[in-house]
């Protein structure tokens, strides 16, 4: 009997620390580091099915959501030459169809800005609300923007939260189901570059674009950040963005930096090349150059 | 009598002197608490439909909330910093101006957290910020910074406040070892929230207007502008309204150290617009849109010029001897002052800076009736807690309300009963 008592309460004490231990354990597992990039792999595929099968429900059963990562010796490269572009927008309603993006609040990654060829590149005498039917106008040229995709973004730095980050093929992300809408980085963000879902995002169902990937154009929740991704759900699988196809005149460029054969090296390499607004340091990985 | 008992003493006789006062009393809590009803339906519309319903959109994506959020920050520093000189000169009763400056700082802070939470998109994920179950970056984000040394803040003001109350209720001497350490903590702290917030914005290369060294300079300056004007106030209502001795000497004393304070402040302002206009560069665009506004938006102009002529009467107004001893003209300089650094810190530091956007896109912000409604709200629980913080410490600290002592409405202390010894000084 004397003997038994510190056994029991032994075991009880090990039964109870054992609880505590599982209770804990799960309590940390089911709320701790839960962005997607932090997953082991196995859960990472478990949580991308889990969404498929959630927007198959919602958008219909041709949805199939990618989790397709950087390959190895790639880093994506953009080049658009300023010379050709006349300022369709085509570029912008491609994108509107490709990556789901909201119709209404209406929203855009690519944002086409009417400049003076008197003034040259001059954000604050340029113009995005153009009539984009009277193109090109005498005494103006276009520059298209989007997410420039720094090799040092200044967006990525000042998220609180590690929401966002630079994928190894350089492409600048953001985690939807972890970004807290703080709206830092896009006070950071020097290329206005990044948009927020002031409302319940809305696309039409049948307008949906069901080939999607888990950090690109896979449908946003209100309340957070998005932003190009280069069409990733395009791009990692051996694909133009849709900028790039939808483009009349040809004046967009994309490819592997790291190829020496590719388009983008070889507009490097040849052509009159600038970046915007260089004296930031953000190092971006779209150029612009004057091909004619 | 056991810990137990004397804080269940503590609890249920806070309890009973705050829900006990006068007809003004209850009009400004029912005020108050009117405030806060509407301020929580309105940011219950705000969850429910999204951030759509303020008027901030991609162009300017921070607006009202968080210009609050700066200028309330800055309130809270003061407060605290007003320390020092109450130690230096022996103002009054020090032990109770340290109690007032950090329990006006404990507000603030409380205004401050809640002003970040009502601007996130996703307030259901405000957790994400808090290891170990979120991921704070630590040390790259400012906002990281901010979270960290502003709940520091929260911490140490409510701990020396406490200890100071908690032992004074219990009429014991106040843990020196605990309070003196911390209170000369609280004082760095202050500055380094300042110090923090500003270069919150300064180090965003993307924002000229802010990408500048002097923000955080500016940000103190105007602080020790705002913290003090309240604190005056107070301190002069506390006079009046109980049996506190503050002296005259310590109310002139922070009224001149607040005319340097205005002075450098401007100095600071007139150092800056000079570098803009002068160097002339595509960044001045900001400057103007500011005080002349930009092809025809100028929406700002009026604040901005308000904010001047406050600022300046202000200065003029505690500058001269004669008018920053004279009640009425000193109360007028601490009203204008509080309205000018408030214009000045919010509206003024945050739209310009945005405005025009990254890509040259002018959006003329102008708060939405949900964005003042929510801020009113939050103003109100701001006030709510210093109310009934003082309604709770200055009897306390009047020797009325302590563990042996209901207090009772119509007791006049007598000088001699206040309970706890003076603070023993430290070095």
């Amino acid at each position: 009997m004397s003997d038994e008592r510190p056994d029991r309460r032994e075991f009880l004490s090990r039964v109870a620390g054992t609880t505590v231990g599982a209770a804990v354990t799960g309590v940390l597992s089911a709320c701790a580091a839960r962005r997607l990039r932090d997953l082991p792999l196995e859960e990472t595929r478990e949580r991308i099915q889990a969404l498929e099968r959630d927007y198959r429900r919602r958008f219909g059963p041709e949805v199939s959501l990618s989790g397709a990562v950087a390959l190895p010796g790639v880093i994506f490269g953009y080049a658009l030459d300023l010379s050709r572009c006349i300022g369709c927008r085509r570029c912008v309603y491609a994108c509107v169809e490709e990556n789901n993006l909201s119709r209404d609040p209406q929203i855009h990654w690519i944002r086409v800005l009417e400049m003076e060829k008197r003034l040259g590149i001059d954000f604050a005498h340029s113009d995005s609300y153009y009539d984009s039917r009277e193109v090109p106008r005498a005494g103006h040229f276009y520059v298209p923007m989007a997410c420039q995709q720094c090799d040092k973004p200044p967006c990525t730095k000042v998220c609180p939260v590690k929401a966002t980050w630079r994928e190894p093929d350089g492409i600048v992300v953001v985690d939807y189901d972890w970004c807290i809408g703080c709206r830092y980085c896009m006070a950071a963000c020097p290329y206005g570059s990044r948009s927020f879902n002031w409302a319940e995002p809305m696309v039409p169902p049948n307008e949906i674009n069901p080939t999607m990937h888990v950090l690109g154009n896979r449908p946003r929740p209100k309340g957070v950040v998005e932003k190009c991704t280069f069409c990733v759900q395009r791009t990692r699988a051996g694909r133009y963005p849709a900028c790039v196809e939808a483009c009349p005149v040809g004046a967009r460029k994309f490819g592997n930096l790291l190829d020496p054969d590719g388009e983008v090296r070889y507009v490097i390499e040849n052509k009159r090349v600038l970046i915007l607004k260089d004296d930031l340091n953000t190092m971006p990985k779209f150029f612009y150059f004057y091909g004619a | 009598m056991t810990t137990a008992r004397l804080f269940w003493r503590f609890y249920a006789g806070s309890v009973r002197v705050v829900a006990r006062g006068n007809l003004p009393y209850w009009a400004w809590i029912a005020f108050l608490l009117a405030l806060i009803v509407s301020g929580a339906l309105a940011y219950a519309r705000q969850v429910e439909e999204g951030l759509a319903v303020t008027a901030m959109r991609d162009p300017v994506a921070w607006g009202f909330y968080i210009g609050n959020f700066t200028f309330l920050v800055g309130v809270a520093a003061a407060a605290v910093v007003l320390v020092i000189p109450a130690y230096i000169y022996r103002w009054g009763p020090i032990r109770e101006i340290v109690i007032f400056g950090e329990l006006l700082a404990v507000s603030a802070v409380i205004m401050c957290l809640l002003f970040v939470f009502v601007d996130i998109g996703r307030p259901d994920r405000f957790w994400h910020l808090f290891p170990p179950f979120g991921i704070l970056n630590f040390p790259s984000s400012l906002l990281a910074w901010d979270v960290l040394v502003l709940n520091i803040y929260l911490l140490i003001n409510f701990v020396v406040v406490t200890n100071l109350l908690y032992s004074a209720f219990a009429r014991r001497d106040y843990n020196h070892k605990l309070v003196w350490p911390l209170v000369l903590l609280s004082v760095p702290m202050a500055i380094s929230i300042h110090t923090v917030t500003a270069f919150l914005y300064t180090g965003l290369v993307a924002r000229p207007y802010w990408n500048t060294s002097i923000l955080a300079p500016q940000f103190l300056a105007s602080a020790f502008c705002s913290g003090p004007a309240i604190l005056l106030v107070v301190l002069q209502i506390l006079r009046r309204f109980t049996t506190f001795r503050i002296k005259d000497e310590a109310i002139w004393k922070i009224a001149e150290l607040m005319a340097y304070a205005v002075f450098l402040n401007l100095f600071l302002h007139g150092a800056e617009i000079f570098k803009e206009y002068y160097s002339d560069t595509h960044h001045l665009l900001h400057t103007r849109y500011l005080y002349e506004g930009v092809g025809g938006h100028d929406t700002l102009l009026p604040y901005a010029w308000t904010a001047v002529a406050l600022n300046v009467v202000a200065f003029v107004l505690f500058i001269i001897p004669r008018t920053r001893r004279n009640r009425v003209t000193l109360n007028i300089g601490c009203a204008a002052i509080y309205a000018g650094v408030y214009i000045e810190k919010g509206m003024g530091l945050i739209l310009p800076g945005l405005t025009p956007d990254a890509l040259g896109e002018i959006y003329e912000y102008r708060p939405s009736l949900t964005e003042i409604q929510v801020a009113a709200g939050i103003f109100a629980v701001g006030f709510l807690a210093f109310t009934l913080m003082l309604k709770v410490a200055v009897p306390i600290a009047l020797g009325q309300f302590h563990v042996d002592a209901v207090p009772r409405r119509e007791r006049i202390p007598s000088p001699d009963n206040s309970l706890a010894p003076a603070p023993r000084h430290v070095g």
